[in-house]
């Protein structure tokens, strides 16, 4: 076991992240796929703080702040979205969302 | 005399007020009372006028009632000349007698008219005054114009008005017919008359008829040429020719009959064929200076007289006689006029006025009584029933044969006496005429009103009491039942009755010297036919031709002896031996059968004229169809061709391109827009490629060294 | 050791509980694994000695966010399957090649990498008049940070009116 290094938390970090990519192109509830979106905004957090914690320098934190701000931000409207195309729609399914094509 | 321009102008109100309102408004009675009384007007003017013409000095008087044209710049044979018409009107001796005619027997004509026309209903009856008020004024016009343009305005209204009148019964083909027959023939003659009018204008740069004979005064006499003066008198001719019903236009006046009666009396015999005489007499003095013109004349005029009363000799229809006996009256004028007789043929004129409007309205008189029957050979013994128009008639008849002390004879020796010093063959064509015109009156006379009855029966044959009762106190009523021959009412006897005095004693105004006259009317017209700085001059040379007293009167006895023997032969044909003149018709039959038709004239015009203006119409259709049409359709049809070939091209070529570029966008769109699935995470796959290739190519770059 | 032990005590939880989040078929379940999972990145930050993260974490994320999920969970209520329909053209398939590939790229550009970088000390570490972490955080974004921080502010305004606006029934 050797000690754990910032190596090892931007790596958790890009697992993180895979599975929340994962999440998106897969699923195809759109609450869920909002769900992965909130994971890889907390994978981009733990990479953020642990080099923080690397460099020790609060900045980085400080993008933290502003980056729980837009995720919450997003969720507001992104959940609005969901509620009027539901309202439309009767669905979640984003399969069934394709009206922006030719 | 300021007032004479009003001579004209009141006929006109009264045919503008039957005419916009009366054919509406105005009752039977009303319309003839405007008419009537307009003309009574006229007549009353006329009277003052002459009497006032009689006492000037300076017997001319000009009354311009301001511009009509005002000067336009026109070229003439001088330079630039000022084309100016005024709407002038002129009073001198020739005009003065012309009005009265035209007044006088106008409003005889439209008194006799009222009754003669009580028939009709009454819109045709109004617009019957309507177009006899408007004859009146135009002719008036005609007569009193100072200029040729003014008397070009009433001489072609006349003829409008003529045929108007003619085609009155428009409902009657033949009546049509025979009103556009006289509006054509006429125009051929109009067409000269203007032409005249043009080089008038170009030769001497005015168009007043006094200018232009002063004018025309200082040009030599053409004896031997033919200068701008013949063919100006030529034109002029040709358009009193056409009016004045002269060979070889004289065929649309026999048809012309198919009018009322009383217009045959006011248009077809006293006023408006006169108005080709008037012309010529108006300018008497440049056709004196024209002596090839006046010989043409003097001939035209011969033929026509001798021809027309040749086959007046075996007409049976009571008008078409005294349609052909004007004819040939108007052929004596312009006999006068041609051998320089101008006053004598004024004079003839007049009194031929007199006794042919009575003869016509005389036969109308009859025609009337014969519920419209025209047919001489269906009346006979009409004198036991109508005895004033009988002696009226007869009045009439012998006055025309030239029986002295009748107007006819003063008129017509005068005529004869001056052709006589001219050219002696002439003077015997006249006189054979003369004769002619004493048979075939007498013929009609005795025809009409001697002999056994040969109309139809009428329905209560209760005899001669009944018509001659019937003579006094005809009334409206008449138009329903024919009862039998009959005099007329009095509005129609009356006017007959005038004119019968007028035609015995009108030929007092021209007593030759001979008989102890001094010819007044010669005098008194004599101004009017020569240049005014000549009058002095050839007073002298006028006396020149002469022949003693006695045989003047010798003459004269031999054409009274002429007409005597042709009233003596009617007598013996037409009244002692009828079988007699049936026996000439068989044994003549040829010529017979020539004379009743006229010569052939109307059927040679019908087969060269009639027939070749169609021939050449039809050949200009077909002209028209298939060379103007054909080169209408062709660039029709090229047009629709070359639009058939645009078309193709447009189709395969431009839309072709067209398509092929959106066909080539379309199908190379085709492997683009299958990527735009709409599917938001197919586009999230090629954002995570994107990501995925930018990986691999640090990747690379970092680890296996680029 | 005990570092060693937690983190990847924590990084399995964290792992297992996205995997659960992102596969579950019930979407309540999947919020409880959300729920549970930003927890254990709560505790992460407090081994990270960022503890106003932690805080931050549990009370936006775990505790506002999360009930967010669920409310609109509860408001969507669907009556069939959720994902019922499947559009043939998707890439799914590819789409999860793509991002285990890229996270192996990741992985090993990471670990080959480690090295080099490895505990650089920062030279620009400022002297801040503040002692503590949460009190550091704070001067930062009230100093250096304040305009930034205005406008997350507005953003959220914006957000809010937004989510509002969109979610009402009548427009």
């Amino acid at each position: 076991m050797m000690e754990i290094t910032t190596v090892h938390y931007t790596v958790l970090s890009a697992a993180l992240f895979s599975i929340g990519v994962i999440g998106v192109l897969v699923r195809r509830n759109i609450i869920i796929i909002f769900m992965a979106i909130e994971l890889m905004l907390n994978a981009v957090n733990i990479n953020l703080v642990a080099h923080a914690h690397r460099l020790e320098n609060l900045v980085g934190e400080v993008f933290v702040v502003f980056v729980i701000a837009v995720a919450a931000a997003e969720a507001a409207v992104g959940l609005g979205i969901i509620l009027a195309f539901f309202r439309n729609k009767e669905t979640v399914n984003i399969d069934e969302m394709n009206v922006m094509r030719w | 005399m300021d007032l004479i321009w009003l001579i004209p102008v009141l006929p006109g109100v009264g045919a503008a007020l039957n005419g916009i309102l009366g054919v509406r408004y105005f009752s039977k009675t009303v319309a003839a009372g405007i008419a009537c009384a307009t003309m009574g007007g006229s007549l009353l003017l006329s009277v003052f006028a002459f009497v006032q013409l009689l006492g000037a000095e300076h017997r001319e008087h000009v009354v311009s009632l301001g511009d009509w044209i005002p000067p336009i710049p026109l070229q003439t044979v001088n330079g630039l000349g000022a084309f100016e018409v005024p709407w002038a009107f002129r009073l001198d001796p020739l005009s003065g007698m012309m009005i009265l005619i035209v007044t006088g027997i106008g409003f005889l004509i439209h008194l006799y008219s009222s009754a003669y026309m009580s028939h009709e209903p009454r819109g045709g009856y109004v617009r019957f005054f309507c177009y006899l008020n408007l004859f009146c004024f135009f002719m008036l016009t005609l007569v009193l114009g100072s200029t040729f343009l003014v008397m070009f305005v009433g001489w072609e209204g006349v003829g409008l008005c003529s045929y108007l009148l003619i085609g009155f019964w428009y409902h009657k083909k033949s009546a049509a017919d025979a009103g556009k027959k006289a509006f054509v023939v006429n125009r051929v003659g109009d067409f000269g008359f203007v032409l005249g009018v043009f080089l008038i204008f170009f030769t001497f740069g005015t168009l007043d008829f006094r200018e232009v004979a002063e004018a025309a005064a200082q040009l030599p006499v053409e004896t031997a040429t033919f200068g701008v003066l013949s063919t100006i008198c030529l034109l002029l001719f040709i358009g009193a020719v056409g009016k004045s019903a002269q060979i070889p236009l004289y065929v649309w006046l026999p048809d012309a009959m198919e009018g009322p009666t009383p217009v045959s009396a006011l248009i077809h015999a006293a006023t408006m064929v006169t108005a080709g005489v008037y012309m010529v007499g108006r300018n008497a003095v440049l056709f004196s200076q024209a002596p090839m013109i006046m010989t043409t004349v003097a001939t035209v005029g011969v033929v026509t007289a001798l021809l027309a009363a040749t086959i007046g000799l075996v007409q049976t229809d009571i008008k078409k006689v005294l349609a052909y006996s004007t004819v040939s009256q108007l052929g004596y004028m312009f006999l006068a006029t041609g051998v320089g007789a101008f006053a004598a043929a004024a004079f003839h004129l007049m009194t031929h006025a007199f006794f042919k409007a009575l003869l016509f309205l005389g036969s109308g008189s009859v025609i009337h009584a014969m519920n419209d029957e025209q047919d001489m050979q269906k009346m006979g013994g009409m004198k036991l029933y109508m005895p004033v128009t009988f002696v009226t008639m007869f009045v009439g008849s012998v006055a025309i044969a030239g029986v002295p002390p009748f107007s006819g004879f003063f008129s017509k020796d005068e005529i004869l006496y001056r052709t006589f010093l001219d050219n002696k063959l002439l003077w015997g064509l006249a006189v054979l005429t003369a004769g002619m015109t004493a048979f075939y009156m007498f013929r009609l006379i005795f025809m009409t009103f001697f002999g056994e009855y040969r109309g139809p029966s009428w329905g209560s044959q209760n005899g001669d009491d009944h018509a001659a009762d019937d003579g006094g106190h005809h009334d409206d009523g008449h138009a329903h039942a024919w009862h039998g021959p009959h005099e007329s009412p009095s509005l129609m006897t009356g006017p007959l009755m005038v004119l019968a005095v007028g035609a015995c004693v009108a030929g007092f105004v021209g007593i030759p010297a001979a008989l102890g006259g001094d010819n007044a009317i010669e005098h008194f017209l004599e101004p009017a036919f020569v240049a005014e700085s000549a009058a002095h001059s050839e007073e002298g040379a006028h006396e020149v031709a002469h022949l003693s007293h006695a045989a003047e009167i010798g003459l004269m006895a031999f054409s009274v002896l002429i007409a005597a023997f042709g009233i003596a032969l009617a007598y013996h044909l037409y009244v002692r031996r009828p079988e007699r003149s049936k026996e000439l018709a068989t044994n003549w039959a040829g010529a017979h059968r020539v004379l009743t038709n006229k010569y052939y004239v109307d059927e040679a015009y019908n087969a060269t004229l009639v027939k070749g203006t169609m021939g050449g119409a039809r050949g200009l259709w077909t002209v028209d169809r298939k060379v103007v049409d054909g080169a209408v359709n062709g660039t029709g049809w090229f047009t629709r061709a070359s639009a058939w070939v645009s078309h193709v091209l447009d189709k395969y070529v431009v839309d072709g391109l067209v398509n092929l570029v959106g066909w080539v966008c379309a199908e190379g769109s085709y492997i683009f827009r299958r990527g735009q699935t709409g599917l938001i995470q197919n586009y999230a796959v090629a954002a995570l490629f994107g990501v995925f290739t930018f990986v691999t190519v640090y990747l690379v770059a970092r680890f296996v060294g680029l | 050791m005990a570092e060693t032990i937690g983190f990847y005590t924590l990084s399995v939880l964290i792992l297992g509980l996205a995997v659960l989040v992102v596969t579950a078929k019930n979407t309540v379940h999947s919020i409880l694994f959300l729920v549970m999972n930003f927890l254990c990145v709560a505790v992460l930050y407090v081994v990270l000695q960022a503890e106003f993260l932690a805080v931050i974490q549990v009370l936006v994320y775990a505790g506002g966010i999360v009930v967010l999920y669920l409310i609109v969970v509860m408001l969507v209520n669907l009556k069939g399957e959720a994902e019922a329909h499947q559009d043939p053209r998707r890439l799914s398939v590819i789409g999860l090649a793509l991002a285990g590939a890229v996270l192996l790229e990741l992985a090993g550009i990471l670990v080959y990498s480690s090295g080099s970088d490895a505990a650089v000390p920062s030279s620009e570490a400022v002297a801040s008049p503040v002692q503590g972490n949460v009190e550091e955080l704070g001067w930062l974004l009230y100093t250096d940070y304040l305009i930034p921080f205005e406008v997350a502010s507005v953003l959220l305004l914006v957000a809010m009116i937004g989510a509002i606006l969109l979610a009402r029934r009548e427009v």
